[in-house]
């Protein structure tokens, strides 16, 4: 059984509809994350969660036992805030003694309770400094710490690293990942951020405009983006419109407006004669003066129009003689090179495997 | 416990008291100033005189009296244009002082907006008291100030129970609020703005005309409705530094509550008070967010 | 500043000079051996010596004091529950009630209490004056409160909440330790505010129940002695006594709205 259970949920705010019939099902241990832009709805789903706010409709299980009408502090959810919401006029120790303290727990647990989840976050010694005192990193690892202390069922995290700068962000995120699998703790994660999205999670909610998009595991998330916006909001995507000739056992012959015509595999929902288009991601596309005649099935002639060099890959512009415009990543990964390959105005081949795109019906 | 007793349990008790000993005494007084002044002062009493004739005791006697009359109208006027002149030389004063404090180095601006304010918490009385002292006709002040003016063939001229002295009475306790907002209007003005303006080549004359006073509109408003609405209801300044005829409305108010007892008529003039002060907040208010 | 222009710097220290230059005449002459506050004679204590045995002073200083004690006491604990009201609700008469005192000409509070009073038959003395000063008082706790709690991180209460906490324990825990400073601060002010309030003790006074301003009002209006220097310069102590300690406990209270 799944240890939460979001069945229908639906959260207006007057005429808006914040949350719109969403369902879900997180499992125990699982590294769940709600991604989406922001107004997108996740981080009311959360509250709704954490029992700050509640659904308009549908119902909230966890552990098979129905959350409507219990207060936040009756559910065995613990809440890691944007913010941190570390009280200010406590110490380190006695922020996370204080959720030990609200469950009645003895005295003499507590304090080597809070030994042993300083220890977890790795932040001993630093038990008597008040909140003001520390540094981004260490508030979060001890809002982690008073959230963990007494083993909630379920943990939930508001974009805990968005206030972080990007060196520490990514430090971060390798903690947090050992840390859930150590305690083996749900987490629930809210983010708009992709990239930390696709480097945490178990499985990905894609969420826009109140409803979920996509759920899945991030790779498949990733190459098999069941939409445009999924496609369009999860990393650069060329999104080539394009209307479907022929399908034979899922091997399609697309006819890409303004360019002509490509081969696709797996393309199964293509329905010749109808219409959709291909997410094609920048690093599938191959770039070169004379690309070798074996690699792809689909080529085209253009020229380099204009280029985003951002050190480890360049983003090239390629527009083809039709004047579409592609984007192509490639790697500046060729030793003893300290820049990029092309200038605007190259003329270039660029091409694609048939198994490179995929294919989104309408 | 539901939202809807929380919020009651803890507005309740500041609300009763509130309406008790705020909304109901001015509507009683609304109430007063349409009765009959008692024989020995005070009210005469709303219903039964025994006279089965005058079924209430109710009438506009006072308000015709108010009208009737224009020395009282006039009375008004005279605070109006006190009150004005107060708000003006306010604003004349704060507005450097205002900007000094903005201007100033960050760990400099609580302290120099304490100086401001440590003079308002001292007494009230106090304060007028040293204007007497000051403009007093045995004071230093006084002598040099009519010493320079006899050189030109003036006076000697009294400068205690004077126009002026109630106008810098006015003006000195009145000061620190338009200084206050004055100042938390200025200090949230981004300073890049007048660094944009000047490497546009606005000279510092036209940015403060072009950028930080047009800005800082709001606070001016703001501190111009705390000067202007307690100096015009203000008694104790004319009653301590102002002549036999320098009295303002206020003064006229409290003679009527304290020394003739006619509580009706005064209470008209309350009526009225309040109505322009309210007229004012609005005004301001209005003002303040049209900008 | 890159620079610093005269015209500004001289302007706003004449404004300060004359801010301070009254209030120190009346400190110096308070220690002057002459009844006249003109030419400087000599340095004396002799009119706080005055001060110290002048009974009515005393008793007016008692009333006072009591007043003071009093009407801080109840209009903390009522403004801060409006304050606190207004903060988390989207109330519409509280605010009014609790505003309108203070902006309007509190002349108007005066007689409009003392129409009050002598309809309901209260007699005019120290209660009178309490209940009148904590209608004023209310409102400057209200607004040092309401300002406090909403400088503080609404996700403070919710992350109590979220770590068990029910509403009420919640609010002691963390609500209430982090506005204390400011309920502090409140407390000070209304009792620095009733024990300097003259207008309205004015009209709800009776013939008993002199205070500390109507002492001095009528001490100016009669005969102008140093005496009055002296208890003015004890008044000035006191009330920068409490200024620097409220200031301390909640920085920027007194900037107003």
């Amino acid at each position: 059984m799944a240890l939460l259970e979001i069945r229908n949920v639906t959260r207006r705010f007057g005429d808006f509809t914040a949350v719109d019939d969403v369902s879900l099902s997180i499992g125990a241990a699982e590294f769940f994350t709600l991604l989406g832009p922001s107004g997108c709805g996740k981080t009311t789903l959360l509250r709704m969660i954490a029992g700050f706010d509640q659904p308009d409709g549908g119902q909230i299980l966890l552990d098979g036992r129905d959350m409507a009408g219990v207060p936040p502090e009756g559910r065995n959810i613990h809440t890691v805030f944007q913010s941190y919401a570390l009280f200010p006029h406590m110490t380190v120790e006695q922020n996370i003694a204080f959720p030990l303290q609200m469950a009645k727990c003895p005295d003499d647990q507590i304090k080597p309770r809070v030994r042993e989840a300083l220890e977890d976050v790795s932040l001993q010694g630093k038990e008597k400094r008040y909140p003001n005192e520390l540094s981004g990193g260490q508030k979060q690892r001890v809002a982690l710490a008073r959230a963990l202390v007494n083993r909630p069922k379920l943990l939930l995290l508001d974009e805990p690293l968005a206030a972080l700068d990007a060196k520490l962000k990514e430090r971060m995120q390798l903690e947090l990942i050992s840390l859930q699998k150590e305690i083996g703790v749900t987490f629930v994660y809210v983010t708009h951020d992709q990239e930390e999205a696709l480097a945490l999670s178990h499985r990905i909610a894609v969420m826009n405009l109140g409803r979920v998009e996509q759920l899945d595991q991030p790779a498949q998330i990733y190459s098999f983006p069941k939409n445009r916006f999924v496609a369009d909001f999860i990393g650069e995507c060329n999104i080539l419109e394009c209307g479907v000739a022929t399908n034979v056992d899922g091997v399609a012959t697309l006819e890409l407006d303004g360019l002509g015509s490509v081969q696709a595999t797996g393309a199964n929902g293509a329905t010749p004669g109808s219409r959709g288009a291909l997410a094609l991601r920048p690093e599938k596309i191959a770039i070169a003066r004379d690309l070798p005649p074996t690699d792809c099935v689909n080529r085209f002639n253009g020229k380099v129009h204009d280029y985003l060099y951002t050190g480890d890959v360049t983003l090239y512009i390629v527009e083809v003689q039709s004047g579409h415009r592609l984007e192509v990543m490639l790697p500046n990964n060729a030793v003893g090179r300290s820049s990029k390959f092309f200038e605007p105005g190259d003329a270039v081949q660029v091409g694609w495997r048939d198994d490179a795109g995929h294919y989104l019906a309408d | 416990m539901s939202t809807r007793a929380q919020k009651w349990l803890v507005s309740g008790p500041p609300l009763v008291y509130l309406l008790v000993f705020f909304a109901i005494p001015t509507l009683i007084m609304l109430l007063a100033s349409f009765q009959y002044p008692g024989e020995y002062g005070g009210l005469a009493p709303l219903f039964g005189t025994g006279d089965p004739d005058e079924l209430s005791g109710l009438t506009f006697e006072s308000y015709q009296r108010f009208f009737g009359d224009a020395i009282y109208l006039g009375l008004f006027f005279k605070s109006f244009l006190y009150a004005t002149a107060t708000t003006l030389f306010c604003l004349l004063l704060a507005y450097p002082l205002a900007l000094l404090i903005t201007r100033s180095p960050k760990k400099y601006r609580d302290l120099l907006v304490l100086l401001v304010i440590l003079p308002f918490w001292s007494n009230f009385l106090i304060r007028i008291y040293a204007w007497m002292i000051i403009l007093g006709p045995q004071s230093l002040f006084a002598k040099g100030f009519n010493g320079f003016v006899g050189l030109f063939g003036i006076g000697p001229l009294p400068l205690l129970f004077s126009p002026i002295a109630v106008l810098i009475g006015l003006v000195y306790v009145h000061l620190p609020f338009m200084v206050l907002p004055l100042y938390a209007n200025l200090e949230k003005h981004d300073p890049a703005l007048l660094d944009a303006a000047q490497d546009l080549g606005a000279s510092s004359w036209r940015r403060f005309w072009r950028i930080t006073f047009p800005l800082s509109l709001p606070g001016v408003y703001a501190g111009s409705a705390l000067v202007f609405i307690p100096a015009l209801g203000i008694f104790a300044i004319p009653d301590i530094l102002g002549g036999t005829d320098g009295i303002l409305v206020g003064n006229l108010i409290k003679q009527q509550f304290l020394d003739s007892r006619d509580w009706p008529f005064g209470s008209v003039l309350s009526m009225i008070l309040t109505l322009l002060a309210i007229l004012f907040v609005g005004l301001a208010a209005w003002f303040a967010r049209r900008k | 500043m890159k620079r610093k222009p005269w015209l500004l710097w001289t302007a706003g220290s004449l404004v300060y000079l004359f801010l301070y230059l009254p209030l120190v005449i009346v400190v110096v002459y308070s220690f002057n051996d002459s009844r006249l506050n003109a030419e400087w004679v000599g340095f004396t204590l002799k009119w706080y010596d005055v001060l110290f045995h002048d009974e009515q002073m005393l008793s007016a200083a008692w009333n006072s004091l009591v007043i003071g004690l009093m009407a801080s006491v109840v209009s903390t604990v009522l403004g801060t529950m409006a304050g606190y009201a207004m903060y988390r609700y989207d109330l519409k008469l509280l605010p009014v009630l609790v505003l309108t005192p203070i902006a309007i000409p509190e002349i108007l509070l005066g007689v409009s209490l003392l129409i009050f009073f002598v309809m309901l038959n209260i007699s005019l003395g120290m209660l009178s004056i309490v209940l009148a000063h904590i209608a004023f008082c209310v409102g400057f706790v209200a607004i040092v409160v309401r300002s406090r709690l909403s400088g503080m991180d609404e996700s403070l209460v919710e992350a109590a909440r979220d770590l068990g906490a029910t509403q009420w324990v919640a609010f002691r825990r963390v609500t209430l330790p982090l506005i204390m400073p400011g309920i502090i601060a409140g407390a000070l002010m209304a009792f620095t505010l009733s024990i300097d309030d003259f207008v309205i003790t004015f009209f709800t006074a009776g013939v008993d129940s002199t205070t500390l301003p109507l002492q001095i009002y009528s001490m100016i209006k009669i005969a102008v002695t140093p005496e009055v220097n002296a208890i003015s310069t004890l008044l000035m102590l006191l009330t920068l006594v409490l200024i620097v300690v409220a200031t301390r406990l909640a920085p920027g209270v007194f900037r107003g709205e």
